[in-house]
């Protein structure tokens, strides 16, 4: 999972499945901001890391697991003292996420969806999909600029 | 709407012909509560007619994109009402997903309450 990441002392790793309900994130959130106090993580870091794990988490439950109860969310995560990533599972039919409308076109600009993977990829520094799109891999080294 | 008794998300003040809107949550993150600050938000246009509307977000410190959300349809609402809305004292990093998002073109924000007040008066 962090073979490309540079090597760093572990402070904390699981797998979670989380029903598809979006209060059931709330829990590994919590789990994750206590972890990331045992590290380098800037406050800025901690918002980036909380929103981008929001906005991944509310798409694979929502738009990839429709909500479905009788489907889950398979969340890997490992948090290390300078950096932390997460690999998240859906079990969706996937979407491209080259895709999606740009919500900053002017004409897009009103819609009130479609900024989340935007967020996303603005908040962390690595992002991959894996086909068929509905697995995401993210990563944000702390104290790195954005 | 469920009808079932909901928590007041937003607290309500009077500054003349304008209203103004403070979030009691620090976190506007949660589906749920997203769901009810929208409709206590589009409640004060629908239902009681405001339109001229101050968000103060000094107590937020995390929004997300479904926030935006909701936001951006208050915005719709309150045009259409021929109101206007403005937002102020929001947070540098909460700022940031407003600017990214390129929103804070078609949303007034500003520093400080009252010119808040004065942008939407």
């Amino acid at each position: 999972m962090s073979e490309k990441a540079p090597h760093s002392e572990s402070v904390g790793k699981d797998v979670v499945k989380l029903p598809s309900n979006p209060d059931h994130a709330r829990e590994l959130q919590d789990r994750i901001e206590a972890l990331l106090s045992s590290t380098n993580a800037t406050d800025r870091d901690r918002f980036c890391v909380r929103l981008a794990l929001e906005e991944a988490l509310v798409n694979a439950i929502k738009h990839g697991n429709q909500l479905d109860p009788a489907k889950s969310v398979t969340v890997q995560f490992h948090v290390f003292k300078d950096h932390a990533e997460f690999h998240i599972t859906d079990e969706g039919p996937g979407f491209d996420p080259d895709d999606l409308p740009d919500p900053t076109d002017i004409e897009n600009l009103e819609r009130p969806c479609g900024r989340g993977v935007m967020l996303i990829r603005h908040y962390m520094h690595d992002v991959e999909y894996f086909a068929p799109g509905n697995a995401v891999l993210m990563r944000r080294f702390f104290q790195k600029a954005t | 709407m469920s009808g079932q008794p909901r928590k007041r998300r937003l607290e309500v003040e009077d500054a003349g012909d304008v209203t103004v809107v403070n979030f009691v949550d620090k976190k506007i993150l949660e589906e749920q509560s997203i769901q009810t600050i929208g409709d206590q938000l589009f409640e004060l246009v629908d239902g009681e007619g405001r339109k001229k509307l101050v968000l103060n977000f000094s107590n937020v410190e995390y929004l997300s994109s479904a926030a935006l959300g909701k936001i951006i349809a208050l915005n719709n609402r309150v045009k259409k009402a021929g109101g206007k809305l403005a937002l102020c004292k929001i947070k540098p990093d909460i700022k940031d997903v407003f600017v990214i998002t390129k929103l804070d073109k078609i949303i007034k924000i500003v520093d400080d309450e009252q010119t808040a007040i004065q942008s939407v008066s």
